[in-house]
């Protein structure tokens, strides 16, 4: 009963989490700020659905599931990498430099620096400590 | 010898739990895949970590998962609430450029990853010199705020996990 209870209130969690960040996806006026909708509100979603397998499969069934720690594990290592992409992918295409903050440093921001720089710069930066 | 055959024995220790995870049950058998998987991996791949960072306190480790894990269920909170119940013209999304502290590539990665994780920031880039990390917010009225914010909370705990 109070599993049940438990369990149906994850459940709740998890589809309000998802609604909320699928309404976001619309309602934002930008792509950088669209990307925090799914980057955030879809994380509890996700975590609530899979905490109520859990506790589903441990006092329902009655045996103990490890997949559902993976899939959290998984989830948490390939978010940021896929939010990082969209991100610099939104860089390359719509900004320019001169819209950002400056980096407090000489050189640009990594998505601004052409190749051939970046070469330059490291053959010297080999030179100096080769020799 | 020993550590020839095991170059990297945490990740080999890893590698067994987590495929008994995978496969869901605990059984001789299973131990002794996941063992082999988990001598062949780590030797295979070596030569893709030649400078592996020292890990210096595993209390520290299991502190920063705790706050980092706390700020996630805070964080969805504050988005849905910013997404439901702000005008778009209310926010003010802002960049902002995080100087770093921090060195070591690995710990770098970890501090990108968290701040995408937690309240209304994504990190989208990295200074090509590594010494600054580029930041979006989706609602900062006060920019400096939440750099001081990400560098005391997260990069200070980082730095005595990795340096």
């Amino acid at each position: 009963m109070l599993a049940e209870i438990a369990i149906s209130a994850c459940l709740v969690i998890s589809g309000v989490f998802g609604l909320v960040g699928s309404f976001g996806l619309i309602k934002l006026p930008d792509p950088m700020m669209r990307l925090h909708a799914p980057t955030k509100a879809t994380t509890l979603g996700v975590g609530g659905a899979l905490i109520a397998s859990m506790l589903y499969f441990y006092f329902i069934v009655g045996q103990f599931s490890f997949h559902e720690l993976m899939i959290t594990l998984f989830l948490f290592l390939t978010a940021p990498i896929t939010g990082h992409f969209i991100a610099k992918t939104h860089l390359h295409l719509l900004h320019k430099p001169e819209d950002l903050p400056p980096t407090g440093g000489a050189r640009p921001w990594a998505s601004y620096e052409s190749d051939a720089e970046r070469a330059r710069i490291e053959a010297e930066a080999e030179g100096e400590t080769g020799a | 010898m020993l550590h020839k055959i095991l170059p990297h024995p945490l990740l080999t220790l890893l590698l067994i739990v987590v495929w008994q995870m995978l496969v869901n049950k605990v059984t001789v058998g299973n131990l002794v895949l996941g063992a082999i998987l988990g001598v062949i991996i780590p030797l295979i791949t070596s030569p893709y970590w030649p400078n592996r960072p020292k890990l210096r306190s595993w209390p520290r480790i299991v502190e920063y998962v705790l706050v980092v894990l706390w700020d996630i269920c805070v964080a969805n909170v504050q988005v849905a609430w910013v997404i439901l119940f702000k005008s778009n013209a209310n926010t003010h999304p802002a960049w902002i450029a995080i100087p770093l502290d921090l060195r070591t590539p690995e710990a770098i990665t970890v501090l990108a990853g968290t701040i995408t994780m937690t309240p209304g920031t994504v990190s989208s880039d990295v200074s090509a010199d590594g010494r600054s990390l580029l930041v979006h917010c989706l609602d900062a009225p006060d920019p400096d705020a939440v750099r001081d914010e990400i560098k005391a909370r997260y990069e200070a705990r980082l730095k005595e996990i990795f340096e």
